[in-house]
């Protein structure tokens, strides 16, 4: 099949970036999405130009190093997938497509459709973990978890923080990324002596890093490839309130 | 240079406990003063750098993905063994240890693998207080499923991913460690080469990917996580930026290289469907319990299941050979994976196979669905199905899956002793990139197990004896090893953007021949002849690389092409290696079959009906060593130093699967 591509070409940080026109030629409908940005790679290569950047790793849907906005969509408008996913055989022959960045204030681009998503790391490291020195915990099976819990706290715990949620927010807001996180530990006996503390942190993290606030449009919900339900966000704010709560008259 | 494995004396079930009684200890004022480099942040990169923090010491990490989070453990699928007998069915350290060893067809190291079965019940413990979300039962206590043809069911996992759940356990502690200030972590950096000082490995040199800046580290010593180098063949189911950099350039320091014509491949995976093709999807091999595998008797029949002018489901029943129930009756379709892999490839060989490019079997639901139905098929791999059904476009309910085997994880790796400590003092290696654990085959659910073994629980108790005799703090970047080194680094980059600025084939093009010979002289099957052509064919591609091969844009940015060029650049030259060192091993062994070494009519275990003729033939008299190769430069044949295997605790015996 042949497609046009409306690609987000912008050098660096500071360049001021713009949407370049290519022709995808002769792509076999097996093809992935970002196979097919490759076989478009090697021909802008062969023709003398540099290739469009973009962030892929795993190509099997599960490291959440893949990003762009396809038609506007992060990872595309088909439910539950990432980008790398994505195969040609749900395009049309002749289609155009557009392919942008994932696009927030917290995620600046670096290069084409590359974005710094190192807040994400911040975030987790301001309190997305239990404090657990390797070697001093105890047998497994010492503390039995209902397997509801475990099962509602694996739901959350599938994020793999690619940033989908925050592109799709007209508010470029974390709530779902961290919440998901927030949820998986709360909902645990293993997290819960730091509950307060890390609902907090998180959240003032998170702030910090300029991402926007929640006004509960689902948006993330529906482009979060692993299916993550706004529930997580529901419950942030509670354990939130709770906390700030907790922490106004300690 | 003698390889002394440094392995304790005593009964095997007390080897690791002596060790950790006897080995010396840092005291925690001392311990703030040494520095440790860690490269890579997989599991065993990450639990390592997390752990050592925790320690005291005061660690680098360094990922070339854009987070610590996104390294290739991450797509394990499976599970992860624990010698925990929580189902009561007489597992224990012993029989994890014995089929380990088994498992790995009797090339790894006995007091190695013991110690990886004894730490593996630590390893669920702290993953559990962490918060990984194994599955459990109703009661609420962990769940466990017998995996890969185990008879006890040891292994722990987390729906179909574990690897995600344990390394981002693992990537919470290490960002746990960050805040505190324990370790500096340099995503999107890659290590260009390592330094020594005085013969003793103390810093690396990196690449800062976003802006192109060439860095220098030092550190009291350095320890090498960075995975596996399947992505030596092109197509694999590793990571598109996995590559074999950091060992390879450790090797060229001096660092020995053991056992890298041990690779796994896996037999269900999703098969090539064009040249445009970037990497093969490993579908679960749960699938084999109720998929039957079969491809037409005659290849006339396949061709026409190929130009699609037959339907699979057309092919009458004695017009199709369900060849793995044929030759391995007591196995059927659940044939360990070397066996189940090699099977399809001869089927392929002979004309016979399916998929457009005739390298496929099928895999097909439609018995089982008839006796159990599609609503129970659909409950058991309904996820894999879809996932099935996305990447191919066909619906596995309505005709069968196509499959063919797939590059799956490399159990060569850097040679390390009991202390996983190379021959080159100070340079520690964990997980895939080392050798020592799985043999020349790995056990399904063991790649994740030994990944958190090295770095939770054994290089916290191994670290210390090298460290002891070093002055903290002694080494700086100013010194003029890393001067000399950064500057050998450049000097490459330099050359290759030189070339790359005139020259006319893209990187992938070159990693694409390479993948494709390799795969075809080393890969499942070998032969003499086939290893010496592409022995002699690796240099042409080396040499047009040198001349040919087209790199856009500049060193001084993020440039995803250079990085492709300078990790095929060694891929070229480990493929060499890799080739020589499969040439050597004159036996068929664990993951890969020599052609000239199969059993035949006039062996005794054929006669006595044992085994079939065509099994691979183990020869243990001329073969039950490790082969650590040492670079001797370009254009020489590296050379071969030999760690013979001793049994002394399990008895080697020949596989049958009759």
């Amino acid at each position: 099949m042949n497609l046009k591509l409306k690609v987000w070409r912008q050098a660096h940080a500071d360049d001021r970036g713009t949407i370049v026109d290519y022709d995808a030629k002769d792509i076999p409908e097996e093809a992935s999405f970002l196979e097919m940005i490759d076989i478009v790679n090697e021909q802008i290569i062969e023709d003398g130009g540099e290739p469009i950047h973009f962030d892929h790793d795993c190509r099997e849907g599960i490291c959440g190093m893949c990003s762009l906005n396809i038609n506007g969509v992060p990872h595309s408008k088909e439910r539950g997938i990432t980008t790398c996913q994505v195969h040609m055989r749900k395009f049309n022959d002749g289609d155009t497509i557009w392919i942008e960045p994932f696009r927030a204030k917290a995620f600046p681009v670096v290069k084409d459709l590359v974005v710094d998503r190192s807040a994400f790391d911040r975030i987790i490291a301001a309190g997305g973990y239990v404090e657990v020195r390797t070697g001093s915990a105890v047998d497994a099976n010492s503390v039995p978890i209902p397997k509801d819990k475990a099962d509602a706290a694996f739901d959350a715990a599938a994020c793999i923080g690619c940033g989908a949620c925050v592109a799709s927010c007209k508010n470029a807001s974390a709530m779902l990324f961290t919440g998901a996180k927030a949820a998986h530990l709360n909902l645990l006996p293993q997290g819960e002596p730091e509950k307060d503390k890390r609902v907090l942190a998180m959240v003032r993290q998170m702030d910090a890093e300029g991402f926007g606030n929640c006004t509960n449009q689902y948006e993330c919900e529906a482009a979060c490839p692993k299916e993550i339900s706004a529930d997580v966000i529901s419950k942030l704010n509670r354990d939130y309130a709770i906390a700030s709560a907790r922490e106004a008259v300690s | 240079m003698a390889l002394n494995s440094a392995i304790p004396s005593g009964p095997i079930d007390m080897k690791w406990t002596d060790y950790k009684a006897n080995a010396p200890l840092i005291n925690p004022a001392n311990k703030r003063k040494f520095s440790v480099i860690v490269v890579g942040s997989g599991l065993a990169g990450g639990s390592a750098a997390a752990t050592l923090s925790e320690l005291g010491y005061q660690v680098k990490c360094f990922c070339y993905q854009d987070s610590p989070r996104r390294a290739h453990s991450i797509a394990a699928q499976g599970g992860i063994n624990a010698a925990k007998n929580y189902q009561n069915d007489g597992d224990s350290v012993w029989r994890l240890f014995y089929d380990t060893i088994k498992g790995g067809d009797f090339r790894s190291r006995e007091a190695n693998v013991h110690r990886l079965a004894e730490v593996s019940t630590n390893i669920i413990d702290q993953c559990v207080a962490q918060g990984v979300p194994f599955a459990r039962e109703y009661g609420g206590l962990l769940a466990n499923r017998s995996f890969g043809g185990a008879q006890v069911s040891r292994t722990f996992y987390a729906r179909g991913q574990t690897g995600q759940q344990l390394l981002i356990g693992c990537y919470q502690a290490l960002e746990k460690e960050v805040a505190r200030g324990g370790v500096q972590m340099y995503p999107r950096t890659e290590m260009m080469d390592l330094v020594k000082v005085n013969g003793h490995a103390k810093g690396i040199i990196v690449r800062n990917l976003q802006t192109g800046k060439i860095e220098r580290h030092s550190a009291d010593c350095v320890i090498l996580a960075s995975g596996g180098y399947g992505n030596v063949f092109y197509l694999s189911t590793n990571a598109m930026g996995c590559n074999v950099m950091a060992a390879f350039r450790a090797y060229k320091q001096g660092a020995y290289f053991a056992n890298p014509c041990y690779t796994q491949i896996h037999p269900t995976c999703i098969p090539v469907s064009g040249d445009y093709q970037s990497k093969l999807t490993l579908m679960s091999e749960s699938l084999r319990n109720d998929g039957r595998i079969w491809v037409p008797k005659s290849a006339d029949i396949a061709a026409k299941l190929r130009e699609g002018t037959m339907r699979a489901a057309d092919v009458r029943d004695e017009d199709r050979d369900y060849y793995l129930e044929r030759k391995y009756p007591s196995f059927g379709n659940l044939a360990p994976r070397d066996i189940s892999s090699r099977s399809a490839k001869e089927a392929c060989d002979e004309g016979r196979g399916v998929a457009k490019t005739g390298l496929g079997v099928y895999l097909d639901f439609r018995d089982s669905i008839e006796r159990l139905g599609a609503d129970t098929i659909k409950a058991r791999y309904g996820n894999l199905f879809t996932m099935y059904e996305k990447i191919s476009g066909e619906d596995p309910y309505s005709m069968p899956m196509k499959i063919y085997p797939a590059v799956h994880y490399t159990m060569g790796g850097l040679w390390v002793d009991y202390n996983l400590m190379s021959n080159v003092p100070g340079l520690h290696v964990l997980g895939e990139a080392n050798f020592s654990d799985h043999g020349a085959n790995r056990l399904g659910a063991s790649a994740l197990m030994q990944g958190l073994a090295d770095g939770y629980f054994v290089i916290p108790s191994t670290l210390p004896s090298y460290l002891v005799n070093e002055t903290p703090g002694s080494i700086s970047t100013d010194m003029p090893e890393f001067k000399e080194a950064e500057e050998k680094v450049t000097e490459r980059l330099d050359g290759l953007m030189k070339v790359g600025e005139k020259g006319k084939r893209t990187v992938d093009s070159f990693h694409r021949e390479l993948g494709l010979l390799t795969w075809d002289k080393c890969g499942m099957s070998r032969s003499k002849e086939g290893l010496e052509e592409a022995i002699d064919k690796i240099p042409q591609i080396r040499e047009e690389f040198h001349e040919n091969v087209r790199i856009p844009g500049s060193a001084g940015a993020l440039n995803m092409e250079l990085e492709k060029a300078y990790r095929v650049q060694d891929f070229i030259d480990f493929a060499e290696m890799t080739c020589h060192d499969a040439l050597n091993r004159e036996e068929s062994c664990g993951g890969h079959f020599r052609e000239e070494y199969q059993f035949t009519e006039d062996d005794p275990e054929v006669q006595s009906g044992f085994t079939n003729p065509g099994e691979a033939k183990r020869r243990d008299e001329e073969f039950m060593y490790a082969a650590a190769w040492e670079d001797k430069g370009p254009g020489n044949k590296p050379e071969l130093h030999k760690e013979d295997l001793n049994y002394e605790f399990v008895k080697p015996s020949v596989r049958s699967y009759k």
